[in-house]
């Protein structure tokens, strides 16, 4: 079954097509990057998707139900995470903060056992220690594995990513494609990214965005033989 | 009297209210437009301007119409000057912040009025016109004799009345001008544009901020030497000028002169016709009211156009 | 100690300082403090939209006033006893900031300050226009023979002084819990970072909608507690003035903390009432501690000390 379907999904920007009629399903549990050049409509996409902004004409459904017309919170509520492309942790308030104000709102749990889930989660992405330390003085990299671990800490069934890996070290690349791995299976994951190299590790299924529209679909083997792939966005080699 | 006469009055009277306020709103919405500071001290701006003018004629003394031209070139000077200082010691230190500066601006209104009432006193001061010629106006009615020309008793106005609403077209239209031919009105609008392109281009923005801040005080401390020989000069009159200026510029679109002004007159008439007939107090709640629907249901203005 | 022990410690010995001091001070300050305590109230409300959700309103004047003439009005025009006119008082509040929440919040920043000004101005100006029932500026007074709630006089000294303790306590540790939980703490997010706390799965419309009302609610119990103690409701309460000083009081002592709005009005009500014997311009302080504040301790009293080492004060 289908855990995300779009269709006809567009969306334009003083007369640029940004998202042009796109199709898209992703069955529960898969693993899907969504890749393509820059400007190519990834971000707007998966945006129109969870409702950060409006589609113009088009269809999202989600677990079987359509959620067009839902504003964004309730999408979000229906089992969607979020992560910001460009950072946007709460700042003046701990890692620990952030995380449980994700996990307060879909368990209604006590105290200690929201804090119990929220150290559960800090500690996946190697955060654990810096817990009361302040979001904003977490280094970039940790700020990203924060994000991270907000969308953790509200169990979605559909993890979206935008470019989770950008501005991570070596080190913390390889944790993230560990954690995706794990992760893979219970969660659906759409992840947006520009590093092939996760890309092609974690994917089981690729879609390919150019100039808004669905250039191509596949396995990581599939498109990177597809000859379209190589000409738009791969260059030749 | 009868109604006609009355209603013509009226109007008068609503004619020089929206003179007046509409060079205090165009200064509002100046300093809005360029440097988005919504200036809550705008009105004792006003009220120094008045202020100034009754120092000003009493020191210079002789024909009043020497000492009222005196105050109008000083008085908005002198304002322009404090408006500057305003801008540098304060608004400039907060970076513009859009909240903080309105709040500080409620402070320094709250300075500005009661250094006035220590220094200037409690009581309201007249300023004597330079001129007041008593104009009476005659109606065309149907008296006993079928259609003639009457005066009725009371139905008049003054040579320096209609002098204002002159004065506040021509001092408007040379805002204008000021704005549109002058290199200082472009090297403003270069400013609205982009504060920080502007900054890259090596044009002094922080200069021209103080001087657009002091711009815009002085026009509307104009507006109160204008006004204060018919109103007298008082430490609170800031209040009502304040709040009429917020209704006409956020009516008009804030930071578009043309709508301002069109507003201006709008109100200004409004504003006179219903407190002659109802209530003064009754035209201010429909008024106020009215801005706060403006604001909820067409942000951009009653006459601006909605951004894409 | 855990920082929820010491939160509670801390609560715990402001209200029971608070009890003390009537018996420490003179009555002079009793009664002055007993204003402090009403009017605190009322910080009390604006903080939790300023300080929390980040909501800055210049118009919550129209609350306090609301509330003050709720019941001022049902006991002098339709002679209700002070209790029902208390909860008259009360729900009225409520009411006309569910609906200038609705209206105010399509809007944000600056037309939020804006708006919010408006409609308190429109009704200052609907006080003055109805001057037959509010004696406008000049206000009225309610007798003290009913200003007694179960046979308490109010009016009393003593008395006077528990209720304002009562009503301060009340708003004081309401406000406490409720930031605490995890409707407070959605606020501060929205605060922080709207955007964010919305693609958290927060109804953030909802969340503020609520934090206007419970705020003017608040602030409109301080209105009704003050025309009960002090027995007097005026238009003068409903000017913009009286939206402006809840600002300072919470700019003063420390906005988004539990103990600030206390300090703010407890200091500012000395310092004006230190000026007033000096000079008629006593609001020329007003102007000056608003803008040293904003220029150099924005965070307040309460916030600095916060900087300063004390990380868990609430």
């Amino acid at each position: 079954m289908n855990l995300l379907e779009t269709r006809c999904l567009s969306r334009s920007f003083g007369g640029l097509k940004a998202v042009d009629n796109v199709d898209f399903a992703v069955p529960e549990g898969q693993v899907r990057a969504l890749i393509g050049p820059n400007g190519a409509g990834k971000s707007t996409f998966v945006a129109a998707v969870c409702g950060r902004i409006r589609a113009e004409s088009g269809s999202v459904h989600f677990d079987g139900k359509d959620i067009s017309r839902l504003p964004a919170h309730r999408r979000i509520e229906m089992g969607m995470a979020y992560t910001f492309q460009i950072t946007s942790v709460f700042a003046n308030l701990t890692a620990h903060e952030n995380v449980a104000l994700g996990v307060r709102r879909i368990a209604r749990l006590g105290r200690r056992d929201i804090d119990q889930k929220v150290m559960e989660v800090l500690d996946r992405v190697g955060l654990a220690e810096r817990s009361d330390q302040s979001a904003g003085d977490l280094s970039y990299g940790h700020q990203r594995l924060l994000e991270i671990a907000m969308g953790l800490g509200q169990m979605p069934k559909l993890f979206i990513m935008d470019e989770p890996t950008q501005g991570l070290a070596e080190g913390e690349i390889e944790e993230f494609k560990h954690l995706i791995r794990q992760l893979a299976g219970d969660t659906t994951i759409l992840l947006i990214e520009h590093n092939m190299n996760v890309v092609m590790e974690t994917a089981e299924q690729i879609t390919v965005l150019n100039s808004g529209c669905v250039l191509a679909e596949g396995t990581p083997e599939e498109v990177r033989a597809n000859s379209d792939v190589q000409a738009a966005y791969l260059g030749t080699g | 009297m009868d109604f006609g006469p009355h209603l013509f009055l009226a109007t008068l009277e609503g004619a020089i209210t929206a003179a007046v306020i509409s060079l205090t709103a165009a200064g509002l919405s100046i300093v809005f437009g360029i440097m988005r500071v919504v200036n809550v001290a705008h009105g004792e701006f006003f009220m120094l301007g008045a202020v100034g003018a009754w120092w000003v004629t009493t020191a210079v003394g002789g024909h009043p119409a020497f000492g009222f031209a005196a105050a109008l070139i000083a008085a908005p000077l002198f304002v322009g000057a404090i408006a500057a200082l305003a801008d540098r010691l304060v608004l400039f230190r907060l970076g513009y912040d859009p909240e903080r500066t309105i709040v500080a601006t409620i402070g320094i209104l709250y300075v500005i009025q009661q250094v006035t009432l220590m220094t200037f006193g409690p009581d309201a001061r007249p300023v004597e016109p330079p001129f007041n010629k008593r104009i009476p106006i005659p109606w065309l009615g149907i008296g006993e004799n079928g259609l003639e020309l009457t005066w009725p008793w009371g139905l008049a106005t003054t040579t320096y009345k209609l002098a204002v609403i002159v004065a506040a077209a021509v001092i408007l239209f040379g805002v204008w001008q000021f704005l549109s031919r002058t290199r200082f009105g472009l090297l403003m609008r270069a400013t609205q544009l982009d504060r920080e392109m502007a900054t890259a281009f090596g044009i002094p923005v922080r200069k021209i901020y103080a001087r657009v801040f002091g711009f815009g005080a002085a026009i509307a401390a104009l507006g109160a030497v204008l006004i204060v020989p018919v109103q007298q000069a008082h430490y609170l009159m800031g209040t009502d000028p304040l709040l009429l200026s917020f209704i006409v510029v956020i009516i008009g679109g804030l930071g578009s002169l043309p709508g301002t002004i069109v507003a201006a007159v709008l109100i200004g008439m409004s504003d006179g016709i219903i407190s002659v007939f109802f209530s003064p107090t009754l035209a201010k709640i429909l008024a106020t009211l009215l801005v706060a629907f403006v604001l909820v249901f067409r942000p951009q203005g009653l006459f601006g156009k909605a951004q894409a | 100690m855990t920082g929820n022990l010491k939160e509670n410690s801390l609560h715990v010995g402001v209200l029971v300082i608070l009890a003390a001091l009537f018996f420490v001070v003179s009555d002079y300050h009793d009664g002055n403090l007993a204003r402090i305590m009403v009017l605190a109230v009322y910080a009390v409300g604006y903080n939790l939209l300023f300080g929390y959700s980040g909501l800055l309103s210049l118009g919550h004047a129209l609350f306090f006033a609301a509330g003050m003439y709720g019941l001022g009005l049902s006991m002098n025009l339709l002679g209700f006893a002070a209790l029902p006119a208390l909860l008259v008082g009360i729900v009225f509040s409520a009411g006309v900031s569910a609906i200038v929440g609705f209206l105010a919040l399509r809007t944000s920043g600056v037309a939020f300050m804006i708006v919010t000004l408006m409609f308190a101005q429109a009704g200052f100006l609907t006080a003055l226009h109805f001057g037959e029932y509010t004696r406008g500026d000049e206000g009225f007074v309610i007798q003290q023979a009913s200003r007694m709630i179960a046979g308490i006089d109010l009016s009393a000294h003593a008395n006077r002084y528990f209720a304002a303790f009562g009503f301060f306590a009340l708003s004081y540790v309401a406000v406490a819990i409720l930031v605490r939980s995890p409707f407070g703490r959605c606020l501060v997010a929205i605060r922080e970072n709207e955007e964010r706390a919305r693609m958290l799965g927060y109804d953030v419309w909802m969340h503020k909608y609520l934090a206007v009302i419970a705020s003017g609610t608040i602030s409109g119990l301080s209105g009704a507690a003050y025309a009960l103690l002090f027995g007097y409701a005026g238009a003068t309460f409903a000017s913009v003035q009286y939206s402006i000083l809840p600002l300072l009081w919470v700019l003063l002592g420390g906005a988004g903390t539990t103990i600030g709005p206390l300090i703010g009005t407890a200091f500012a009500f000395y310092l004006i009432d230190l000026a007033s014997e000096i000079t008629t311009a006593h609001l020329l302080v007003v102007g000056l501690t608003i803008v040293l504040l904003t220029l150099f301790a924005p965070q307040g009293i309460s916030g600095e000390l916060r900087r300063r080492g004390l990380k868990w004060l609430p």
